[in-house]
């Protein structure tokens, strides 16, 4: 009975394309928006984390500046080397800490040469940032604190100056300056902002101090926990210590800014799930409208084949039967608004997040549910037209024209 | 017809009353007739005479205001419109005027769909359908959809339809209606075959006197009595040779 009321029911939809493609349409886009938005959504959430897992974890930044100010700030006072000890020593929970400044700088090799950005910081930073080597090894940290021209260098920068070749043990000049390569760093790959990772030359801090920037300040200090939970606690301390190496009156805010960089992701998550719950919101009523659709045909339907029905209730049709072959009808349709909406929302999903460099990540558990979700909505919205045309009497049925 | 066993089914002291007080139509006043197992009757009678109204009633498809239908034994209008439903599932065979096939359906689809409301499983259905519209002549139209069948095809599937639950009657409401008068004796003989052959037994419902004349008895409404019920008057009862 189910089986042939289905059979029945998809030969009268495919007789009808031009209407049940209307009819559908509500479906399509409903369904359609709410695959494509929650699996783009889904890409983004997993590049912004993939992102900041690759920035590294239990991560905290610190710069000169309050609150106001975010970046670097020209006016506040830097730290120096010497609060970068301090804290080193005296703020608990700190595992790994590293000074950065970074600028942009031609390097040369040979006759080529390319802008890219270096970054002045110590042995640290590798492990900070996660960064692994193709080839060669990290400067080490007595090449850190003698202030040894070495550096590694990320994969774009080595494309553009020595294309395939194994740069380490090459001497390249920066401004000018001769510098070895002592490492080549594993490709990351472009970050979810846009910036190139691998388009970086790494050097020892003091390096760069003693022959570009000709002082000892640092721009950020990055301090990296054990553990998650010891973040925040690494956070107070660090800000006890700085406050006071940098005189600060209980009663004025800091005069630098700290940042907790696991935070970053939260928050990007958050504003994602209040985006696609608001998307959300909108799929949803047109889902409605869409059912409100279904259920309109569905009534132009009964009414059409009253006669139909007629004969089916004179034959031995019971009332449940033609209830249940009017709500397989208009299962059916929803249901293949359904599938129609869901490829078209995958596809959406495919061509953007293809567009847009984030990941790609179709969820089954999702395309089960709108499809279930689909066939609720035709059982929901068929239901009224379903009982009218199960309770219709057959004598007037017989006799419509 | 004495020699019959009880009826099959009865009309005692049957009103149909439509509408009330002024506009009160009495469809049927009083009306009492008993009909027996592999009988073949033709109801007549003007239109507005009464005769679909008891058809309807035959049916199961419409209760009698007052009086009582008897269907083998059983007062139809003490029961609901679920039992009715069943009463016809199993016990009635419909053929229409208009033929009333299922669009975009084949033959054997249309003649398989009442056992597909009894439940009936899947590979009995198809043999039992076979059977039936071998019986009617189409053994070789199976797999038409309506379109692809002439009217008297058409009407044929829809006796097979009408047949393939044995049922214990067969009610047919202006079969011929909408065909030419070559068609009409194909498939008034059809009946007459069903009837004598098989046993069948059917009612029909026409204003035709030479469709009437294939029927064994006569049943003619007039205002909503019987003004006429026995065999067919000699005079006209030789169309039928």
């Amino acid at each position: 009975m189910i089986f042939s009321a289905l059979r029945l029911a998809l030969r009268e939809l495919w007789a009808n394309k031009l209407r049940t493609f209307l009819t559908c349409l509500g479906m399509i886009i409903g369904v359609g928006s709410v695959i494509a938005l929650l699996t783009i959504g889904a890409g983004v959430t997993s590049s912004i984390n993939r992102e900041f897992a690759s920035i590294g974890q239990n991560l905290v930044w610190i710069w000169p500046g309050g609150e106001q100010q975010r970046g670097p700030s020209r006016e506040a006072k830097r730290f120096t080397w010497r609060d970068l000890d301090l804290v080193r020593r005296t703020v608990p929970g700190v595992v790994r800490i590293a000074p950065s400044v970074g600028g942009g700088h031609v390097v040369k090799f040979g006759n080529l040469d390319a802008d890219t950005t270096i970054i002045g910081t110590t042995p640290d930073y590798f492990d900070i940032r996660l960064w692994t080597f193709a080839s060669g090894r990290p400067f080490s940290d007595a090449e850190s604190s003698a202030g040894r021209m070495v550096c590694t260098i990320g994969q774009t920068l080595r494309a553009k100056l020595f294309g395939g070749a194994d740069p380490v043990g090459q001497r390249v000049r920066v401004d000018g300056v001769a510098c070895e390569i002592v490492g080549l760093l594993a490709p990351k790959g472009a970050g979810t902002f846009g910036q190139d990772e691998d388009d970086r030359i790494i050097l020892p801090l003091r390096a760069y101090q003693r022959r570009f920037t000709g002082d000892d300040y640092i721009n950020t200090l990055q301090l990296m926990a054990a553990e998650k939970a010891d973040v925040p606690r690494m956070m107070e301390g660090a800000r006890a210590v700085l406050r006071q190496a940098r005189n600060i009156p209980p009663d004025k805010p800091d005069d630098f800014t700290m940042e907790d960089v696991s935070s970053f992701g939260e928050e990007a998550n958050t504003v994602l799930g209040l985006m696609t719950l608001f998307v959300g919101a909108v799929a949803f009523i047109s889902l409605i409208v869409g059912g409100i659709g279904i259920m309109n045909i569905m009534l132009v339907s009964v009414t059409e084949r009253t006669r139909e029905i007629g004969i089916r209730l004179a034959i031995g049709a019971q009332e449940r039967d033609v209830m249940t072959q009017f709500l397989i009808e208009a299962m059916a349709l929803a249901v293949v608004g359904g599938i129609a909406g869901i490829l078209l929302g995958l596809g959406i999903a495919y061509l953007v997040t293809g567009l847009l460099g984030w990941a790609f990540l179709p969820s089954a558990p999702l395309i089960l549910g709108a499809t279930i979700f689909s066939g609720l909505i035709g059982v929901g919205f068929g239901f009224f037209p379903a009982r009218r045309a199960a309770r219709l009497n057959p004598i007037d049925a017989l006799r419509f024209e | 017809m004495s020699a019959s066993p009880g009826p099959l089914l009865a009309f005692r002291n049957v009103f149909k009353i439509y509408g009330e007080g002024d506009t009160e139509v009495r469809a049927l006043n009083g009306v009492n007739f008993e009909i027996h197992p592999g009988e073949f009757v033709a109801v007549m009678g003007a239109s507005g005479s009464g005769k679909s109204t008891t058809l309807n009633i035959l049916g199961c498809l419409d209760v009698p205001s007052s009086g009582t239908y008897d269907f083998m034994g059983v007062g139809v209008e003490t029961l609901d419109r679920k039992q009715r439903a069943l009463l016809r599932q199993n016990y009635i065979g419909f053929v229409f005027q208009g033929f009333n096939l299922l669009k975009r359906t084949t033959a054997l689809e249309n003649v398989e769909l009442p056992l597909v409301y009894r439940g009936t499983p899947a590979r009995e259905r198809r043999r039992l359908a076979e059977e039936a519209l071998g019986l009617v002549g189409l053994g070789d139209r199976m797999d038409h959809t309506s379109s692809e069948l002439s009217g008297g095809q058409q009407q044929r599937v829809a006796i097979a339809r009408a047949l393939v639950t044995s049922p214990a009657v067969m009610l047919a409401d202006e079969p011929t209606g909408n065909l030419d008068s070559q068609r009409t004796h194909e498939i008034m003989r059809l009946f007459r075959d069903l009837n004598e052959k098989r046993g069948i037994t059917i009612i029909l419902v026409t204003h035709e006197d030479d469709v009437a004349a294939f029927a064994k008895r006569h049943i003619r409404f007039k205002d909503g009595n019987i003004a006429y019920d026995g065999p067919p008057v000699p005079a006209r009862a030789g169309a039928a040779a």
